[in-house]
């Protein structure tokens, strides 16, 4: 049976639509890239971006090992942990967002990051002293696999909580309460323990919600660009059922969508990134919120086969745009990246609500 | 529009005994409403009607497989709907919510591409046969000129086709909508229900529509589901149910009083004297209308009262004859309303 009146037109709006999303894509890649060179190049230590891009392709003069050591070992890690945190809390914050049908729901608004904190701390006060890049450093592999187990574990334990709880209340603005209010459980059980705790741990807790994306080198930017790698892999699965989850959950089901099932898969992919970044590089705010925005508005569409990666490619040109920033050009200072990604998120936000109510009245 | 096609075969949906309400505790079930006895045929459109709180939405929620049922069988597509996976059930019927839409970004045809999403692959890439499935969605709601709108801007009676045009989409031999025509004004909730009917027709799907406009329900209609508040379902044609009395009775317990010469409700309980109406046409039906809002009783029979309508509407004039004074012409209702409330007045 099939509602077959007259033969479609060939107009079909589908094609008129290409283009767009074709040619923005190719400027978020080309975006990437660029940020990707300056964020190698830039630092203490300038390095032409030719010589960057010689030294990436593997043509570099073998005669010049500081500058080689210098891409190898300290920025070509950084720049690709900085890829890693933008993608994965973008599309963590774009799969928040639809999922909560909410425009400001991101990993940490709802007590998800706060959580992995909480793991963060736990295992600071069960190791003795220990600061992510520390602990990455003096605990080896298996320090690191703890650390982003314990984060992983406090990220999914309160994202199972704010869960328990939204199949209890429906209106999204009372669970995104929810989820502050145990985000601020979380932070207060955290402050709990710094009260506790010594105040060199305190600072190291401390430093390690500053945001740091240059601690993880060799093993351990594999340990968490695999965790990435696999949170990404998951979220591409849950395009289909983040697609008709925009419809609410009774037409999501309607469609035949497994609601349940589909929510632990993306529960379980945003878990798996925001708390494996979380717990190598600390929290870091506003991406998470910002992105999946910047990307609907610049691609114009809400279909996530496309909005996924599109707000990956986004969320690492930003993050390494802000990792460059943050390199303070022609200092030798390096800022917080936490402080720099809020200082640009926030006017994003604030742009985006303020957006709202001018499109409802026009 | 053409006839009804020759009843088919196989009916989309049957229930016997079915039972639908609320499992609140294991042993206490809150029954709404059953048992019922129900069938859907292909190519039908059929309203389901019934005072508020006699459980339309809760039988239809369990029809569209949101709700458990309580007890009795229910088939759709000839196996029992609890037993089909989500994915079977969704090929096999689609439905419109009252929920509203909050993706506000999403365009009209991204909304209608949602309705393939049982027929896609793990990606929910379309194939040809999707575009032209979505199409022809579009052509058949008239929606096809705003695809590219987004849904947001929509206004109630374009979104309400949309909506449609997304179940349309889902190609199910069964549509069930809940109140679709809840936030309509008239020419959309007229244009709603003649396209339903019209698609029933020509698509051979079964669409059952739950609505609280019980005018255009009469008319629509190829059956109805009367659901009084009782919990006895009554299904028919909506004259067999109107001239049985059954539609009377059904609402009857809200306090309205349902005329089955006009097969309207009665808006006005007049107290004034008989007046006799003489004329036919237009003229007569609306003079009669304005009578009865202004507190007096036409009647057909001789009374002391008397109005002659115009012959030619837009020509002629009134003629109101009161006890007591002398014959009176009228050019307008109005005129003649005011001549009557005070001769009325002077009476009392």
């Amino acid at each position: 049976m099939s509602p077959a009146s007259p033969t479609p037109s060939p107009a079909t709006p589908v094609v008129v639509r290409r283009p767009r999303l074709t040619s923005g894509l190719l400027l978020l890649i080309l975006l990437v890239v660029l940020a990707f060179l300056f964020d190698v190049a830039l630092g203490p230590v300038r390095i032409p971006v030719l010589t960057v891009a010689r030294h990436l392709l593997g043509h570099g003069a073998a005669a010049d090992t500081a500058t080689a050591f210098i891409v190898h070992q300290i920025r070509l890690p950084k720049a690709l942990t900085a890829l890693a945190v933008g993608s994965g809390l973008a599309v963590s914050g774009l799969q928040m967002q639809t999922l909560f049908r909410n425009p400001l729901a991101g990993p940490s608004a709802l007590g998800l990051t706060a959580g992995a904190g909480l793991g963060v701390a736990l295992i600071m006060l069960t190791s003795g002293s220990a600061a992510s890049a520390l602990a990455v450093r003096q605990l080896g592999l298996a320090g690191s696999w703890a650390l982003v187990l314990a984060a992983t574990a406090g990220a999914a334990a309160v994202m199972a909580l704010v869960l328990a709880l939204a199949a209890r209340v429906r209106d999204n603005v009372v669970l995104l309460i929810v989820g502050l209010m145990v985000a601020s459980v979380t932070g207060a059980i955290v402050s709990l323990w710094q009260y506790f705790s010594a105040p060199e741990q305190i600072q190291e807790y401390l430093l390690w919600t500053f945001g740091a994306l240059g601690g993880v080198t060799g093993p351990h930017l594999a340990v968490l660009a695999t965790v990435v790698a696999l949170g990404l892999g998951l979220a591409l699965t849950s395009a289909k059922p983040l697609n008709a989850l925009l419809l609410g959950e009774n037409y999501a089901r309607s469609l035949g969508l497994r609601v349940r099932r589909s929510r632990t898969l993306i529960i379980l992919s945003t878990s798996l990134l925001a708390g494996s970044i979380t717990a190598f590089c600390g929290p870091i705010g506003f991406v998470g919120i910002a992105v999946p925005h910047l990307t609907r508005a610049l691609l114009g569409t809400a279909d996530h086969r496309i909005l996924l990666p599109g707000a990956c490619l986004l969320g690492a040109a930003l993050v390494l745009a802000c990792d460059c920033l943050a390199q303070l050009p022609g200092s030798q200072i390096t800022l917080p990246i936490n402080v720099v990604t809020s200082l640009l998120g926030a006017p994003v936000v604030l742009w985006v609500v303020l957006r709202r109510p001018i499109r409802t009245a026009a | 529009m053409s006839l009804a096609p020759p009843s088919p075969a196989a009916p989309i949906l049957t229930a016997e005994n079915l039972t639908v309400g609320y499992a609140v505790r294991k042993n206490a079930p809150r029954l709404v409403a059953g048992p019922l006895q129900l069938t859907l045929w292909p190519g039908e459109l059929v309203c389901l009607i019934g005072p508020n709180g006699a459980g339309k939405s809760t039988l239809l929620r369990t029809l569209a497989g949101v709700q458990a049922q309580l007890g009795g069988q229910l088939a759709v597509g000839g196996r029992p709907l609890a037993s089909l996976p989500p994915e079977a059930r969704a090929r096999q019927l689609s439905v419109v919510l009252t929920e509203r839409i909050e993706a506000s970004h999403l365009t009209v045809q991204e909304l209608v591409n949602l309705g393939r999403h049982p027929h896609t692959g793990w990606l929910g890439g379309l194939s040809a046969h999707d575009h032209a499935q979505v199409q022809a969605a579009l052509v058949a709601t008239g929606t096809a000129q705003f695809a590219h709108r987004p849904v947001g801007e929509l206004s109630d009676g374009e979104r309400q086709k949309v909506l449609l045009a997304r179940a349309l989409a889902q190609d199910t031999p069964l549509i069930l909508l809940d109140e679709p025509t809840a936030h309509l004004d008239l020419p959309n909730r007229v244009a709603l229900l003649r396209l339903l009917h019209e698609l029933a027709r020509t698509l051979g799907k079964a669409i059952l529509l739950s609505t609280h406009e019980l005018d255009l329900a009469l008319q629509a209609a190829d059956r109805v589901w009367l659901l009084p508040a009782t919990g006895e379902l009554l299904a028919g044609p909506p004259e067999d149910l109107v001239l049985s009395g059954a539609f009377a009775a059904a609402f009857q317990r809200e306090g309205l009083a349902f005329d089955v010469a006009t097969g309207t409700f009665e808006l006005h309980a007049p107290t004034g004297p008989a007046v006799q109406l003489l004329g036919e046409g237009p003229a007569a039906f609306w003079t009669r209308r304005a009578l009865l809002r202004a507190g007096f009783v036409p009647t057909a029979s001789p009374a002391a009262w008397r109005v002659t309508v115009p012959p030619d509407v837009g020509r002629g004039s009134w003629q109101s004859q009161v006890p007591g004074r002398a014959m009176q012409q009228h050019t307008t209702i109005a005129d003649l309303l005011q001549v009557f409330s005070n001769d009325y007045r002077k009476l009392a």
